[in-house]
């Protein structure tokens, strides 16, 4: 095969027809295009008559080189181009896969699975066996089959949340004939790999194929100045990028939703980068898990554990603040223990419940007021943590002496007892380990802690159940009770370091955290968790998905710590672990652990993850060809002069087809010579428009009430009629308008018969209407209701009218008067009646000045045509006429009646006409005025 | 032969009814008058009653009028004279020409022609083919000259007009395209200016004729194949052609101004009454 560059050639030989294309350049350019015989009489007078330039003798230059494209394009096509050739020189032997399927891979799992399809594809053509082999897996055996085999279970494999580990187990497994690797990395170094790649090099060659898309990883969110802080990393470093970072968690009511938002900038070069996230604790407290936004990565997810809740505590000290130094202060290491990882309330009982904190926290209170205990019993009761702390006052007085007091865990005897103390026998007393029940179980105790007084508790029945520490001699030292869903918890020393060291003491902060008292910070150590079995509540999925844990069996805390220092595996997946009474998170990307890239052996090949696939460029040069071909029948009939007039026309019209929808190749063909568009199509509202200005067209508001409409419709045709009969209007069959769709501007006159039920217009119909009487057009408002609402009553339609007309741009109004134009426009009417005939008609108001001149009846009025004209006397339904000409509805009675809807068809002609003519009956009355003008 | 002579009298046969009844109908067209000559003489029309001289014959005497006074009278008809109108239609190949959708210049101008005749025979004139029919007046002549015309090609390229046949102080009419050489045209007017003869001159064109709407590169053939020309760019031709074409109409129109002829150009395009009309009142004129 003939490559040139991507492109590669089936049979390259056919390129040697190019050399020819001069030559064809030649022949064409010499022979010019045939000529048309005309038979023509009038030769006689062209006889004599020479040609200006004789140059189009010639094929124009442009013509044959479209011509020549053809032909290059099918010398081309038949040579068969192929673009990115595959020329990888075919393997044998065995072929090993190895996919690192971790939560790196995640990122385009979907391709690596494609490509690793394509090797095996490939290797079935060349009829190898095939292995592949995931190393999140525990290592096994690895066998080869055949590369159908493997296809469908590549397909359906899936990477896991974790990284590969101990690579180097996998070398055993290998079987001991030679094999090629085709290694799928995801570039990350692994454990083990550096070993296992000098494995797969001993057995043949290894070829290593990693995706150049950029690895983005969140990390475990910390605090910081109050503040959390989120984490993240990249792989390779290189332009400056920003993340969204989304912190999602449930609302109060319990749906999860995005709680807070920020924006981590990479700065170039720089692999690590942060965002702090400034949040109200109540906000903070709900977020269960930041993410990288649009990543489906269990690396860009990390959950949130109790160490990123801070725990409200009320810190209560004995009544009135005590002058004195403030390390004997009671509340002193507390305050000093707890102001980094929790927020301190501080104030009286009631007021501290109120606040709703997670712990109270009192500090040799021994007496409550009983408000305040019924308070704090409730506030105990329904989940809360009630910590109290011994001292001189609890030892002083008689709380919990004779009985026990709900809110103590144990009775006390009365006073104290002092170990090793000036006056006393024996040595201050250490920690007795606690035990396995104990919450405290797993902590170091360290030797300096000592105990030199403390209170007793009673030798009650239960008392051994609710001690959770105890002195070496066995008395205990912190006690705890339930209380509802609550608990109270004695320390039978004192907060302040006058009865023991323990304040002074990394334990006094390790005892408050698991407590929950407290919250950790960021990492917790292998210490914290010591002791306890930590089970898995959700776990992630590679996808970045929490799922429900299951039956995965528990943890120990030591393993557990292990697994967030050192990242996830099979055992210990990514989630949330309960133990209890808190929770730690395994995130995928652990607080220390750094994201390296993977350097191979320079005699590895590394390759990227997109293939090129072949394709055929045959069918495109060939069509290509074919759209030149074609072209060049129309250039030659133009050149030819034989495109004339509908011909014209019509190779336009096939040219800009043919640049619409023809291949990009020819597009910039057609372009050139295409030198018209296509002529413009009808527009859909062409026909309503046509039918409204090709004659007078009378209309009506479309109200929605089908009967209104229809009678509207009818009394407009009825009108439409007499005017035909007795005036020079002719208007033709009257229209229905939609206010809100239909334009207004070709109707001189609109019938709006009012119903209560019709809705307000829309802006855009109010913005269309008042440009509508602005410029001269006459809406005719009919209530319908004989104008019963002109008593000061009401009826629905007047109070429609009043809804519809309120957005309208309505001058001021008045009762028609007695020499309004409407009275004398075609017929003398003083009266204006519809089906009624009592109700009054509204105009709009003459100006105050008009007067009326000598001699004259009428004022000078109504300079234009009023806009509006309002009444109520159902004007349609005395007008409207079925088909034959018939009157609908009878009006009045008798004929009497038949009087009244002549005077009502009167009145329609004299609304017209004023319409049409405007103010030309006002004018007339200028009419003697204006002849005696002439006659001088 | 005769096979052909027969396919061609059947031709004829076809053509000439429907040549006929649109001539017919053409000239119904044009409403007409028998012209007195506006004094007493030979005729059919009641003209003066005179009275009677010396001389006059007493057959001569209109007795019903003269009973009505003491004197006689005569009864005078006016003189009617009949008017012989010689047409000439080109018969040439030129004329065969039509463009698309275009009746050929040829049938124009021979409906043409025969309207013309169907309406002075109607008028009493005589009217008769230059070379073809003398002038004769009555209806079987309309049926001949139809007949003449339908059966008229010749094998020249354009045609000239032919001066024999043509009356003294008579009337004729060229019906051509006038694109041949008008040197015969010429010495045809000379001779019927000579013999007192004045008539109009019409000539017929196609509407490609007066456009020239042709473009590219074209071979152009006179219509029997004699003459041709050929250009690369026919389109660049157009103006100097028009010119040419406005140069020989002006021509033509000094020509017949000069023997008293009138002359009138009509297109295929258009309709045939206008030019039926002009002729006819071109022939009013020239009385």
């Amino acid at each position: 095969m003939f490559t040139l560059g991507p492109l590669g050639f089936l049979s390259p030989w056919l390129l040697w027809g190019l050399i020819a294309l001069p030559v064809l350049w030649i022949l064409l350019r010499a022979v010019p295009p045939a000529p048309i015989r005309r038979r023509f009489p009038g030769v006689a007078l062209l006889l004599g008559l020479r040609d200006d330039d004789a140059e189009t003798d010639k094929t124009p230059w442009w013509l044959l080189l479209l011509r020549m494209l053809a032909v290059a394009a099918v010398i081309i096509g038949f040579a068969g181009p192929i673009l990115n050739p595959e020329q990888k020189p075919a393997g044998s032997g065995p072929l090993l896969v190895v996919l690192d399927g971790g939560w790196a891979d995640a990122r385009d799992w979907a391709r690596r699975v494609e490509r690793a399809g394509t090797i095996l594809q490939e290797a079935g053509r060349d009829g190898r066996t095939v292995a592949v082999i995931r190393l999140t897996d525990t290592p096994q055996e690895v066998e080869f089959q055949t590369a159908d085999a493997w296809a469908g279970r590549v397909a359906a494999m899936q990477p896991q949340p974790w990284a590969p580990r101990h690579l180097e187990d996998w070398a055993e497994k290998l079987p001991a004939e030679s094999f090629d690797t085709v290694w799928l990395s995801d570039g990350l170094v692994h454990d083990g790999r550096e070993a296992l790649a000098a494995v797969f090099q001993d057995k043949g060659a290894l070829s290593v194929i990693e995706s150049p898309r950029p690895l983005l990883a969140l990390r475990p969110a910390g605090f910081k100045d109050g503040k959390v802080v989120v984490r993240a990393s990249r792989l390779p470093a290189g332009d400056p990028v920003e993340v969204e970072v989304v912190g999602r968690g449930p609302d109060p009511a319990g749906i999860t939703r995005e709680l807070a938002r920020t924006t981590i900038s990479f700065a170039a070069g720089m692999t690590e980068a942060e965002a702090v996230m400034d949040m109200p604790p109540e906000l903070r407290n709900r977020v269960v898990r930041f993410e990288i936004e649009g990543l489906r990565n269990a690396g860009a997810v990390s959950l949130t554990d109790d160490s990123l809740k801070r725990r409200k505590v009320a810190l209560i000290g004995p009544g009135a603040a005590q002058e004195g130094l403030q390390l004997l202060s009671p509340t002193h290491y507390l305050r000093q223990a707890l102001t980094p990882v929790a927020d301190l309330i501080e104030g009286s009982v009631t007021d501290a419940v109120l606040a709703g904190p997670d712990v109270v926290i009192l500090a040799d209170v021994a007496r409550l007021a009983p408000a305040e205990e019924t308070a704090l019993e409730d506030w105990v009761s329904k989940g809360g943590l009630l910590l109290r702390f011994a001292g001189p006052r609890m030892a002083a007085s008689d709380v919990s002496r004779a009985q026990e007091d709900p809110l103590m865990p144990v009775r006390l005897r009365e006073g104290g007892r002092t170990v090793g103390g000036a006056m006393s026998w024996g040595e201050p007393k250490k920690l007795a380990p606690f035990p396995e029940t104990s919450p405290f179980f797993g902590l170091h105790i360290p030797d300096d802690v000592q105990v030199n007084e403390q209170i007793l508790a009673q030798p009650d029945p239960d008392l051994a159940e609710r001690t959770i520490a105890a002195l070496e001699d066995g008395t205990p030292l912190v006690t705890r009770k339930a209380l509802g869903e609550g608990s109270v918890v004695l320390v039978h020393v004192t907060a302040n370091a006058e009865w023991s060291s323990l304040p002074l003491s990394g334990l006094f902060v390790q005892m408050l955290e698991r407590l929950a008292v407290s919250t950790r910070p960021a990492t917790p150590e292998a210490a914290d968790l010591d002791g306890q079995v930590w089970v898995p509540e959700t776990v992630l999925d590679v996808w970045g998905e929490e799922q429900d844990a299951g039956k995965i069996a528990g943890v120990e805390g030591g393993v557990l710590a292990k697994a967030i220092a050192e990242g996830p595996g099979p055992d210990q997946p990514p989630g949330l672990y309960a133990g209890q009474d808190r929770r730690v998170a395994v995130n995928v990307l652990g607080a220390e652990i750094e994201l390296k890239a993977a350097v191979w052996p320079a005699d590895v090949p590394v390759e990227g993850l997109a293939a090129a696939p072949e394709r055929s460029l045959k069918g495109g040069f060939l069509t290509a060809a074919l759209s030149f071909l074609l072209l060049d029948i129309l250039a030659a009939l133009f050149v030819a002069g034989r495109l004339t007039g509908f011909g014209r026309a019509a190779a336009a019209l096939a040219l800009a087809v043919f640049a619409l929808g023809a291949a990009p190749g020819g597009a910039a063909f057609a372009q050139e010579t295409a030198p018209t568009a296509a002529p413009e199509g009808p527009k859909p509202g062409d026909d309503f428009a046509i039918q409204a200005t090709s004659a007078v067209v009378l209309a009506h508001v479309l109200t929605g009430d089908a009967t209104v409409d229809d009678m509207a419709q009818a009394g407009l045709r009825g009108l439409g009629d007499r005017l035909w009969e007795r005036t020079a209007i002719e208007p033709a069959e009257p229209m229905a308008v939609d206010i809100e769709k239909d334009e207004l501007a070709f109707f001189p006159f609109l019938y709006w018969p009012v119903t209560a039920s019709m809705p307000t217009p829309s802006d855009a119909a109010y913005q269309k209407l008042n440009q509508y009487l602005r410029t001269g057009g006459m809406i005719l408002f009919d209530t319908r209701d004989a104008d019963v609402s002109a008593f000061g009553g009401s009826t629905p339609e007047s109070d429609a009218l009043q809804r519809i007309a309120s957005g309208l741009d309505i001058p001021a109004l008045e009762q028609i008067p007695g020499d309004h134009v409407l009275t004398r426009s075609f017929y003398l009417i003083q009266e204006f009646p519809g089906r009624y005939s009592q109700g009054s008609l509204w105009v709009e108001a003459a100006p105050a000045d008009a007067a009326a001149e000598e001699g004259v009846p009428f004022r000078n009025l109504n300079d234009g045509v009023t806009p509006v004209v309002i009444g109520g006397n159902d004007w349609a339904s005395a007008w409207a006429t079925d088909e034959n000409g018939v009157a609908m509805l009878p009006v009045g009675r008798g004929f009497a009646g038949e009087r009244q809807r002549e005077i009502s068809y009167r009145f329609g002609i004299n609304l017209i006409m004023h319409v049409l003519t405007g103010n030309y009956k006002s004018d007339q009355v200028h009419v003697p005025a204006l002849l005696e003008r002439l006659g001088q | 032969m005769s096979l052909e002579l027969q396919a061609r009298a059947e031709a004829l046969g076809q053509t000439l009814p429907p040549l006929l009844a649109e001539a017919e109908m053409l000239a119904a067209t044009v409403m007409l008058g028998e012209h007195g000559r506006r004094r007493a003489g030979l005729g059919d029309e009641f003209w003066q009653y005179r009275p009677a001289h010396q001389g006059d014959s007493a057959r001569m005497i209109d007795w019903r009028r003269s009973a009505r006074s003491d004197a006689h009278f005569v009864r005078e008809r006016e003189w009617q004279a009949a008017q012989s109108v010689t047409l000439w239609v080109d018969p040439s190949r030129s004329m065969q020409f039509a463009s698309t959708k275009m009746p050929t210049k040829s049938d124009r101008a021979r409906l043409i022609a025969l309207a013309l005749a169907v309406l002075l025979l109607r008028g009493g004139e005589r009217v008769g083919l230059a070379g073809l029919a003398l002038p004769r007046s009555g209806r079987s002549q309309i049926v001949r000259l139809a007949a003449r015309l339908a059966g008229e090609v010749d094998a020249a390229e354009y045609g000239a007009p032919l001066a024999e046949g043509m009356v003294s102080h008579g009337r004729a009419v060229f019906v051509s395209d006038f694109l041949g050489d008008l040197a015969g045209v010429e010495t045809a007017l000379a001779r019927a200016s000579d013999r007192g003869v004045r008539g109009a001159l019409l000539q017929v064109l196609d509407p490609a004729e007066e456009e020239f709407p042709f473009d590219g590169r074209t071979i152009f053939e006179s219509m029997g194949g004699t003459l041709r020309h050929e250009t690369q760019k026919a389109g660049e031709l157009r103006d100097r052609y028009l010119a040419r074409l406005a140069e020989r109409k002006d021509r033509l129109a000094t020509l017949a101004r000069a023997v008293g002829w009138h002359y009138s150009t009509h297109h295929t395009a258009s309709p045939a009454q206008v030019p039926l009309l002009w002729l006819y009142q071109a022939l009013e004129r020239g009385r």
